[in-house]
């Protein structure tokens, strides 16, 4: 079986501790207004145009983005950096798009990551099937879990899904006893309200497992270029940048309830 | 720092690098009197070393701890005419050009072509060396096949081990004594040879003492004017000192490096030595006075540090002698590599840091200074402590201390065949050049110019900038019909200069072993007094000649682009690429760019372009390893390039990976400036699949941001990057933390970035010294962004 995969990343330093190889799953459920990967929404392989300059002058190619590789063939990659990621106590860390829409190939993936004793993160939205993460999570030692607005008419706005599914997922892995760091996507005026943030500690607080650790991602507006060449809408040009004060209030916030923020 | 390090500081960096006479006259004046008609060559020397010492003027500066200029003052540097004399056009020159320039007075010029010039024009080594050279060197050495680094410098590559530690000068004239009584003048064809040796050597040793008798002399005469207090009773210790060492051995630290200085003066002196002269392993030759000292009270932590900032000063007050022509091109900089190594392993192997480790760390961040250079030496055995104090000095962008696999420089040594127990007293000098301290002369002979092979061997023998047939003919490329045939038409061509390389090397070694020994030197690593036989002429325990290969990613990345496009996706046809070559890509603009952007590229960790790399090196090192020399040398390879990247790439015309003609080459073993697009693993797993064993050393150059720098986790990850490349027997690595646009600032408004030291290869420099299109490079270098996934 092939998986999707838009593409690979070594000596990623934030996705998970140590040096780590990153897997980018293409294909989203989800389309957050604020996305930086917009080429990897679409569960397909699409046609993007780069451009390179040499001497003042531009030379247009057309590349595809997105390549159907086994699990072996990924592997093969991951297996490159093996020796960083010992050295470092690092790893690999699946990420997308979505890996959790492609479970039969990455439970096949993570079975082998396993067999040769690599840490796993899975860097996920939470929007797939219970049964798809109950499926995985015995390969699993770290889980990103994405958290980002707790209203779900809101989570709907800029989500364009329920989050309903994700937060009975977060409860399933929790009550597993899996190792998670939620990870808030801080954007103005669509998830950094104090109000949503309260909901947010005491949805955590009941969790099952043990308390989670929480990393804010601060919103940076570096993906226009990107939606551009996609000629996909960018939506998030009207988005505000982070104000500094707020984001350290909101670190506050979490920090008081126990929740301990990390960079 | 304390305001006498500040003002000896502030005068070491405001002082003019200019050229002194003073050495040349007084040798000159010794050769022109024919006292020398009556003696031996060695002694010759020895009595040339001897006038120079006691008819040099003394400095001591106020305030100095450490006292001893090779010039009259600092930065007045002398040069060597037995060597290289300079023209008038070379003093105008010197004087004139933008960088690394040296000031020639009017005194100077005069002294120059009244005396200088006169006696020794056709007298000098250089002139010997040309008369030697045959066609075919000659001819590959002015297409910029390879340098010469015996041209207009002696060979020196050697750093001290411990025994000033153990012994005064006095103790090893007694050694040099029992070899004298030793020598059987019946049966020992070589008797008379070494007897002039041993008695060269023992003038030397005397000459060290009475120099610094004449400067204890002339510091009672300062204490008697000195109306300051401290400073009188400063002085009196400074003579007591002097009259104590070199003498006899050192007791406390203040005098083990004073007595250091006096040796290093002499070496630097004696001629002008590639990497001058280093004290290798200070922090374990020190530690015994340093602890002695402390539980004596003689010594606090405080004073300690000030003498260790006392001494990095007066490195820097010894630019490296000026350099002219090809020589200045290879190496232009004032640097004199005095490489200082920290850490390691101690003889019996086990872990070396200890807390003079960390001092000198404090020391090289805040004397900033050009010279000396630093390096840590790391082993596995070493604690991380040492990687994190060491990389937050690098991320402040002075481009030092570079860091070392001692494990990878002890397993390269064994190989060549030291003892391990000389291996692990050894380390890296000069760039990146792994040596055993105090008993090896590993003398680097010259850049070798790797792609300008591949060039001829497209050219059939000819270099296309000159239109000279300078190789043999291996076949025109159309009749290449795999990338294997160009190999082995290659494989002919670099069996041929190197030939000429070696054989070159051969003779030019047996010019300084008849014409310039060096007694003094030969003082100072074993066994030459043991042998009777100098340092030149083969009398150190172990004996090395370097080959240093340049460009191997420019090769790489040709190869693997003709391999790409003509013989697997038919793109282009060889004689489409060897058209877009000659003209420069004029007209091939759109090719360039697929040259570029999509051909496979050395140092991204695919085999596609990896294993030319490999099979290239393989060559390089079949065509060189183990070949050996007159004085029983054998030669070895290196990867390295100094500037030399820069110079060879002026001589090198468009190549087959989109690289136009003149351009600069890759340095050392990095990718191609810019060509390294997977990140630094994938860099650092490219490098690591050269089996960097076989070598005696390789440059690895990578370009952080400080953002890279700024928190724990990305400390923690470039500890594990070096630890990982060095677990893979990666040599040498060292990081340019800078941003890009600092630098282009730098270029634009230079007198507001003075201060600006940047990691070259193998060694630092001041940005400002750099040439544009060093600068050019420098900015160029792939910037590793901290890469998230966001």
């Amino acid at each position: 079986m092939k998986g999707l995969i838009f593409d690979i990343r070594r000596f990623t330093i934030h996705d998970g501790p140590g040096i780590r190889t990153t897997v980018f799953f293409k294909g989203c459920p989800l389309r957050c207004t604020w996305c930086h990967n917009p080429e990897s929404q679409n569960p397909e392989i699409e046609s993007l145009e780069v451009e390179t300059r040499l001497d003042g002058r531009e030379f247009r190619k057309k590349i595809s983005v997105g390549q159907l590789l086994t699990a072996e063939e990924v592997f093969k990659e991951i297996k490159k950096d093996i020796v960083f990621s010992e050295e470092s106590h690092g790893g690999v860390t699946f990420s997308g798009g979505e890996p959790m829409m492609q479970p039969v190939f990455l439970k096949e993936l993570m079975a082998l990551c396993k067999e040769n004793s690599i840490h796993t993160t899975i860097d996920t939205c939470g929007y797939a099937s219970p049964e798809s993460y109950q499926s995985i999570a015995g390969h699993t030692d770290l889980f990103l879990y994405d958290l980002k607005q707790m209203d779900d008419a809101l989570h709907r706005q800029i989500t364009g899904k329920s989050n309903a599914i994700i937060l009975e997922n977060l409860k399933l892995l929790s009550a597993l006893g899996k190792d998670i760091i939620i990870r808030f996507p801080f954007i103005p005026g669509l998830t950094s309200s104090t109000e949503n943030i309260r909901q947010m500690i005491s949805f955590l607080k009941k969790l099952p497992g043990q308390l989670p650790a929480i990393q804010l991602l601060p919103y940076h507006s570096l993906a226009d270029n990107k939606y551009h060449r996609l000629l996909i809408e960018n939506s998030s040009s009207v988005i505000e940048a982070v104000d500094n004060r707020e984001l350290a209030k909101a670190r506050k916030l979490f920090l008081k309830a126990g929740i301990v923020p990390i960079n | 720092m304390n305001q006498r390090i500040t003002d000896l500081r502030n005068i070491s960096l405001s002082a003019t690098n200019c050229i002194s006479e003073e050495r040349a006259l007084i040798i000159t004046r010794f050769y022109a009197s024919g006292i020398k008609e009556s003696l031996s060559t060695p002694m010759t020397r020895a009595m040339v070393f001897k006038a120079f010492f006691e008819e040099k003027k003394l400095c001591i500066l106020p305030g100095e701890l450490i006292i001893g200029e090779r010039g009259p003052y600092p930065k007045a540097t002398p040069t060597f005419p037995e060597i290289c004399v300079h023209s008038l056009k070379d003093l105008d020159i010197l004087n004139h050009r933008e960088k690394v320039s040296f000031s020639v007075s009017k005194q100077t010029r005069k002294a120059f072509e009244e005396i200088i010039i006169p006696y020794w024009t056709g007298k000098t080594h250089r002139d010997r060396l040309m008369h030697h050279m045959d066609d075919n060197w000659i001819k590959a050495y002015t297409a910029g096949m390879f340098t010469e680094f015996q041209e207009q410098r002696a060979p020196g590559h050697t750093v001290l081990g411990d025994i000033i530690y153990r012994k005064g000068m006095l103790d090893i004239i007694e050694d040099i004594d029992i070899a004298l009584a030793k020598i059987d003048f019946y049966l020992d064809s070589e008797a008379y040879e070494k007897a002039e040796e041993l008695k060269a050597m023992r003038v030397t040793a005397e000459v060290l003492i009475n120099y610094a008798q004449r400067n204890a002399d002339l510091l009672d005469e300062l204490a008697v004017v000195e109306p300051n207090e401290t400073r009188k009773r400063e002085l009196l210790k400074m003579a007591e000192i002097c009259r104590r060492v070199p003498a006899h051995p050192p007791h406390t630290m203040h005098e083990a490096l004073q007595y250091y200085w006096f040796v290093h003066l002499g070496v630097i002196s004696e001629l002008n030595p590639w990497d001058s002269f280093n004290p290798g392993r200070l922090d374990q030759h020190l530690l015994p006075f340093y602890e002695s000292d402390l539980k004596a009270g003689r010594l606090t932590k405080e004073s300690a540090r000030e003498l260790l900032q006392a001494f990095w000063i007066k490195f820097n007050n010894h630019p490296a002698p000026p350099k002219i022509g090809i020589t200045a091109e290879e190496s232009n900089t004032y640097t004199d590599f005095s490489l200082i190594n920290v850490g390691g392993l101690k003889p019996d192997g086990s872990d070396a840091v200890n807390e003079l480790s960390f001092l000198i760390m404090d020391v090289i961040e805040e004397m900033r200074l050009l010279q000396p250079s630093s390096m840590l030496q790391l082993s596995r055995k070493n604690p991380d402590a040492i990687v994190h104090r060491a990389l937050k000095i690098i991320k402040t962008g002075f481009g030092q201390p570079s860091i070392f696999n001692t494990d990878g420089i002890i397993q390269q040594l064994t190989r060549q065949g030291k003892q391990i127990k000389d291996a692990r007293k050894g380390g890296a000098s000069g760039c990146v050049e792994s040596g055993a301290f105090g008993t090896e002369s590993y003398v680097l002979t010259g850049y070798f110019n790797l792609p300008k092979v591949l060039e001829i061997t497209l050219n059939n023998g000819t270099d296309p900038l000159s239109g000279v047939r300078i190789g043999p003919e291996t076949g025109h490329p159309s009749t290449f019909k795999k990338l294997d045939d160009v190999l082995d038409a290659f494989k002919i061509q670099l069996k041929h200069f190197v030939d000429i390389k070696i054989k070159g090397n051969n003779v030019i070694e047996k010019l300084f072993s008849n014409h310039l020994p060096v007694p003094f030197l030969s003082l100072l690593i074993d066994d030459c007094i043991e042998q009777g036989k100098d340092y030149n002429k083969g009398g150190a325990r172990y004996n090395t000649l370097y080959i240093q290969g340049v460009g191997l990613g420019s090769i790489t990345d040709s190869l693997a682009a003709i391999q790409h496009h003509v013989f697997e996706t038919e793109k282009y046809s060889f004689s489409e690429i060897l058209k877009a070559l000659e003209v420069n890509f004029k007209g091939f603009e759109e090719m360039r760019n697929e040259l570029i952007y999509y051909s496979p590229k050395w140092g991204n960790d695919s085999d596609d372009a990896d294993r030319f790399a490999i099979h290239v090196f393989n060559m390089f090192f079949d065509a060189v390893d183990g070949r050996p020399s007159p004085k029983g040398a054998l030669h070895r390879i290196n990867m390295l390039p100094t500037t030399c990247h820069i110079y060879f790439g002026k001589k090198t015309a468009a190549l087959p990976d989109g690289r136009l003609s003149g351009t600069p080459l890759s340095e050392g073993i990095s990718p191609v400036q810019g060509s390294d697009t997977k990140g630094p693993t994938a860099v650092l797993k490219s490098a690591a699949k050269l089996d960097q064993l076989r070598t005696g050393g390789t440059l690895l150059n990578q370009k952080f941001t400080p953002a890279f720098f700024e928190n724990e986790e990305g400390l923690k990850a470039i500890t594990s990057l070096i630890r990982t490349y060095f677990r893979l027997d990666g040599h040498h690595i060292q990081f340019n933390v800078v941003n890009a646009e600092t630098l282009r600032d730098a270029q634009k408004h230079p007198e507001k970035h003075r201060d600006l030291i940047v990691r070259v290869a193998g060694y630092s420099d001041y940005f400002n010294d750099l040439g544009k299109d060093l600068q050019d490079e420098i900015i160029h270098r792939t910037e590793h962004r901290n890469i998230t996934s966001i």
